[in-house]
């Protein structure tokens, strides 16, 4: 092999290749949903003659995405933010406090790395039926903030162990409390911990359709994931409609990738890079 | 003092553990539990000991449907490893030459990963339909119509497509990993090699390759891991009856119908569908241990 100008575009052909064959089927999928299904049968890569809006707007509101986006986005806030902060209390707690079973608690949390939880489901069903959470969004609040434990436990317990020791024993010496040690000195100090912790639950929370598969039955409550299987039930012979809510489910998460990518790409590959 | 410091650690523990334990270890230890008594619906019955492991094992149709799952669960992680992660290597490769563009690339590549599987797999059965999809209409205008097919209605060509769909969206998670570990290498090593008179192939063979060896163990244990979990993709594109002809029935969608029931069937039984489950946990905790042993072994090689 030549380190010459053949060898070079033959790798830019590979890459470019490869590259193509990732952004065209995205790229069909948005352009399709300016389409009729007529004009997506007869002309597939054609732009569209006239862009219609409207197939967004049949989505949105007819096929209801309006209502999985905003259960979507309740669940994943409300889950993002309890594991990020019971993580950072029981990181803290496991990094900055001697106390007899310290490593055995870690190590339980840490036991969640390795045990799928899906596998759980059947008495989770039933646990959550017997606490009236079944069909709630609570179900599924309670589920990922759980699983998000262990490797949010994992990063920050790391993280507080490596900050100096003296920091903690002088604020005490002045007289601060322990919450406001913890909220004004600790956690500012483990930010770029918190955000990849966000970060790395984040993208799995959103796309999950598992939980909501066994524990939402209505449609008031579907998350985006769920709703589109519903979706796809019934307008199965609207392409223009099922491509646009394809597009629709797609934007918000591109768009953060877009303006994120570096963050996104660290951060979903955090456990396996570090090694 | 001290009992305040105690309480100091209840509050900042104390709601993690719980909710920890609730949600996670009292579900997963009472799989295991679940597994030894009979089940009517989702009432308990009668403990049974091993009784559902025998029914899922020897009798029908439970044993056939468990050969022919766990069957397609290695397929599926063969055929991705070879896929997959072989053509994932090929381009962390090219991308550590540091070709132009190749932050844009990298970009690129890992945006499937950040969809969700519910579009891969929809998007994919549009473009795979067999009168209107694209990919047909694709291989016709290449001048390859012969080739065009009901790749998913096809009992011999569905699970491979599956395959293929969710190696477009995983291609970019390994060929990052990858691509780390070989920038990790140090530069050092490889100029020495150059200038012992070693070519490209010989850095990567001699060089990159072995010092590549933790990041390949965590590729296998993942796609070992995402093999045996396989559920999402197949749902969404096969049906939770793994069509045509349970052509692409994997444990999750067998673990899933046994437990919560199946349409067509209506076979439901808690029991065996424990059993199931623990049989999945013995497998992925197995690979688990397999690897983390291997990944240790290997570093202590490198130091």
């Amino acid at each position: 092999m030549t380190r010459g100008g053949a060898g070079r575009t033959a790798v830019q052909c590979v890459l470019l290749l490869n590259a193509f064959l990732v952004l065209a089927p995205m790229a069909i999928m948005g352009v399709s949903a300016f389409k009729s299904t007529r004009e997506i049968f007869q002309h597939p890569f054609a732009l569209p003659g006239v862009w219609r809006w409207e197939n967004f707007a049949r989505v949105w509101v007819e096929a209801r995405f309006a209502l999985y986006f905003r259960n979507s986005v309740l669940v994943t806030i409300a889950s993002v933010v309890i594991v990020v902060i019971l993580g950072a209390m029981a990181g803290y707690a496991l990094g900055r406090f001697r106390f007899r079973g310290n490593d055995l608690v870690y190590l339980y949390f840490l036991s969640g790395l390795m045990l799928p939880i899906r596998l759980g489901i059947i008495p989770l069903f039933i646990l959550m039926r017997t606490l009236h959470l079944l069909d709630t969004l609570w179900a599924l609040i309670l589920t990922y903030a759980a699983s998000g434990l262990p490797s949010a436990v994992f990063i920050l317990t790391g993280f507080f162990r490596t900050l100096p020791a003296d920091l903690d024993s002088a604020a005490r010496i002045d007289g601060a409390g322990e919450w406001l040690i913890f909220r004004r000195i600790m956690v500012p100090l483990v930010r770029p911990a918190l955000v990849i912790v966000a970060v790395y639950n984040l993208i799995p929370i959103w796309n999950d359709f598992f939980f909501p598969l066994v524990f939402i039955q209505t449609d008031r409550w579907k998350t985006l994931p769920l709703g589109m299987t519903t979706f796809f039930g019934q307008y199965s012979a609207d392409w223009g409609a099922l491509f646009a809510g394809l597009t629709l489910a797609a934007v918000p998460v591109v768009t953060l990738y877009a303006l994120l990518s570096q963050q996104f790409i660290r951060g979903l590959t955090a456990g396996a890079v570090k090694g | 003092m001290r009992t305040s410091r105690r309480w100091w650690l209840v509050f900042f523990l104390g709601p993690a553990i719980v909710l920890f334990a609730a949600f996670i270890t009292y579900p997963i230890l009472s799989a295991l539990a679940f597994s030894l008594y009979a089940w009517e619906g989702i009432g308990r019955r009668g403990f049974v000991g091993l009784a559902n492991f025998a029914r899922l094992f020897a009798t029908f149709p439970y044993a056939g449907l468990l050969v022919n799952a766990f069957w397609h669960n290695v397929l599926v992680f063969i055929a991705t490893m070879l896929l997959q992660n072989v053509t994932a290597l090929g381009l962390a490769v090219l991308l550590a030459r540091g070709p132009w563009g190749a932050r844009g690339y990298r970009v690129i590549f890992f945006l499937p990963v950040m969809l969700s599987l519910v579009i891969v797999g929809f998007l994919w059965a549009l473009f795979l339909n067999p009168v209107f999809g694209l990919v047909n209409k694709v291989l016709t205008l290449l001048h390859a119509g012969a080739l065009a097919r009901p790749w998913l209605g096809d009992a011999s060509t569905a699970l491979l497509t599956l395959i293929v769909v969710n190696a477009w969206r995983w291609l970019g998670f390994p060929t990052i990993v990858f691509l780390a570990g070989i920038n990790a290498v140090p530069e050092e090593y490889v100029e020495a090699a150059r200038i012992d008179g070693a070519g490209e192939w010989a850095v990567l063979r001699r060089i990159i390759f072995p010092l590549l060896a933790p990041a390949v163990t965590i590729i296998v244990l993942l796609t070992f891991i995402g093999a045996f979990n396989w559920f999402e993709l197949p749902y969404i594109m096969q049906g939770v009856s793994g069509a045509p002809n349970r052509a692409t029935d994997v444990l999750s969608l067998l673990f899933y119908r046994t437990a919560f029931g199946e349409v067509d069937t209506g076979l439901q039984d808690i029991g065996i569908g424990s059993a199931i489950a623990v049989l999945m946990f013995a497998l992925l905790l197995g690979m688990s241990a397999v690897g983390a042993v291997l990944l240790r072994r290997r570093e202590v090689e490198l130091a």
